[in-house]
């Protein structure tokens, strides 16, 4: 079974590169070299997440709550339902890409087109879907202040629900209230022609604060996590002290600076981390897109073997695999 | 091209499947019920599984170092144990049957696996342990950091 591409006539000889310990071509080899190493890199990802999250352990956002979205379903909070779709979309390419390799073994050309078509589909819809997860983070739904300290408070107030008394969200959208006389955005046209001010955020805390105080019904709601694995409301009274007296800026959404679901570090590891794998998953349809023409061209029937879907589908499960163990970090513990 | 020989059982052969194509979809079969139960849990977090399994040790230092070994079960909720179980079980699965693991020798199993296995352990009790300090360090009675204002 010689599954190699070049022979270096040196096969049977113990010194200078003949001679196969581990029974592996050295491209497979080297496939899960690299593997292993990029695994290491993505368990230092997650494991500085784990640490950051232990750092903070009693404020980290609760993903339930930030990840509810669902595309066409306005409005409703479904948490997990994208992303397991999103997870079922990977490991249905995982297939695919395993069924590609199965007919390539057995030399089968045509199936090993189809199947290679159908995983660059699967992994196109996924980094699809991830790009809409980004877009609807970065987003935000309800708005936030940030105060002093970098912590944020987010409105809500309580409402009962099939005879259960819950804290629902309200949007800062829904209650602040215009002041007139608010600073404009500096533009170069009416100030210091040289200097250019990131755009201000839709409201300003005062006008958060008046919304409130016209509201009685609006509790606020700080990031800290209380015995019940919920997040602290505060009175009536402390909601309006904490926005007056520590509020600092509006937030809506996350960015790599402020986030309006709790530690600005939850947005940076999120962006980082999935931003990371999603660059794999782009590139690991790059690959395939290439070996799909070289499939098509006939390359693999020339060479006799077709080593190299095998190759680039290790290379494909692993990205499968990093999905899983993010998953796991980012949505559900 | 000699034939490609494969493994064609799992779960210690209980499950055994005629042909490679028919495993795969096997495994497929598997991994989506694993997610299916871990999304599942995920939505309706049972209250059963939202405490650890045990209390922390009190005393000496074989105290600590049982708290250490037993970290899993003594700090984390029986649920959040039960997906990182769930997801290792799934990385097997992808490992052994998608990337063909279970068809390479042993000496490449393990040089992959153990050296990953090895190192990443390492990794996370070492940053784990760090940031439980950390944390200890901002919210502790003696601590010089404030942070709610």
């Amino acid at each position: 079974m010689d599954s190699t591409v070049a022979s270096t006539g040196t096969e049977g000889k113990t010194w200078g590169g003949g001679n196969r310990p581990l029974g592996a071509s050295y491209g497979k080899l080297m496939m899960w070299f690299f593997i292993v190493s990029d695994a290491l890199t993505f368990s230092g990802f997650l494991a500085a997440y784990g640490f950051s999250r232990f750092k903070f352990i009693e404020s980290w956002p609760i993903a339930d709550e930030v990840f509810t979205h669902v595309p066409f379903l306005h409005g409703q909070e479904l948490p997990m339902i994208y992303v397991a779709f999103m997870t079922f979309i990977l490991i249905m390419s995982s297939v695919t890409m395993v069924l590609a390799v199965d007919a390539g073994h057995h030399m089968n050309k045509s199936k090993v087109t189809l199947y290679l078509f159908l995983t660059i589909i699967g992994g196109a819809i996924f980094v699809g879907s991830q790009a809409w997860e980004w877009a609807t983070f970065i987003n935000g739904d309800y708005g936030a202040v940030q105060t002093k300290g970098g912590n944020i408070l987010q409105f809500g107030e309580y409402v009962t629900e099939d005879g259960k008394e819950k804290f629902k969200r309200i949007s800062i959208d829904d209650f602040a209230m215009t002041v007139e006389g608010q600073r404009v955005e500096h533009e170069r046209k009416n100030g210091l022609w040289f200097v250019d001010e990131a755009p201000l955020p839709e409201y300003s805390v005062s006008e958060i604060y008046n919304g409130l105080a016209a509201n009685e019904n609006i509790l606020v709601r700080t990031q800290t996590i209380d015995e019940n694995g919920q997040k602290t409301v505060l009175s009536r009274e402390e909601s309006l002290k904490q926005v007056k007296d520590n509020g600092q800026l509006v937030v809506k959404g996350a960015n790599l600076i402020v986030n309006e679901y709790g530690t600005s570090l939850f947005a940076d590891f999120f962006f980082f981390i999935t931003g990371f794998h999603g660059f794999h998953v782009f590139s690991g349809v790059v690959i395939n897109i290439i070996i799909f023409f070289n499939v098509i061209l006939g390359t693999y029937e020339r060479r006799g073997s077709y080593e190299m879907v095998e190759k680039v589908g290790l290379y494909w499960h692993f990205v499968d695999l990093v999905w899983v163990f993010v998953f796991t970090f980012f949505y559900l513990v | 091209m000699a034939a490609h020989e494969h493994k064609l059982e799992i779960f210690r052969g209980l499950w055994k499947f005629k042909s490679n194509q028919q495993k795969i979809w096997g495994v497929l079969v598997f991994l989506t019920f694993v997610t299916a139960i871990e999304v599942i849990l995920g939505i309706y977090k049972p209250d059963v599984l939202m405490t650890p399994l045990m209390s922390p040790f009190e005393g000496g230092f074989f105290a600590t170092l049982g708290n250490i070994l037993f970290s899993p079960v003594i700090y984390m909720k029986l649920l959040n144990l039960i997906f990182i179980l769930l997801t290792i079980v799934k990385a097997y699965y992808i490992t052994w049957d998608f990337m063909h693991m279970r068809d390479e020798k042993g000496s490449l199993r393990k040089m992959v696996v153990w050296t990953g296995v090895f190192l990443i352990c390492y990794l996370i009790f070492i940053l784990l342990q760090e940031g439980g300090y950390v944390f200890e360090v901002y919210n502790g009675d003696d601590s010089l950091i404030k942070r709610d204002f």
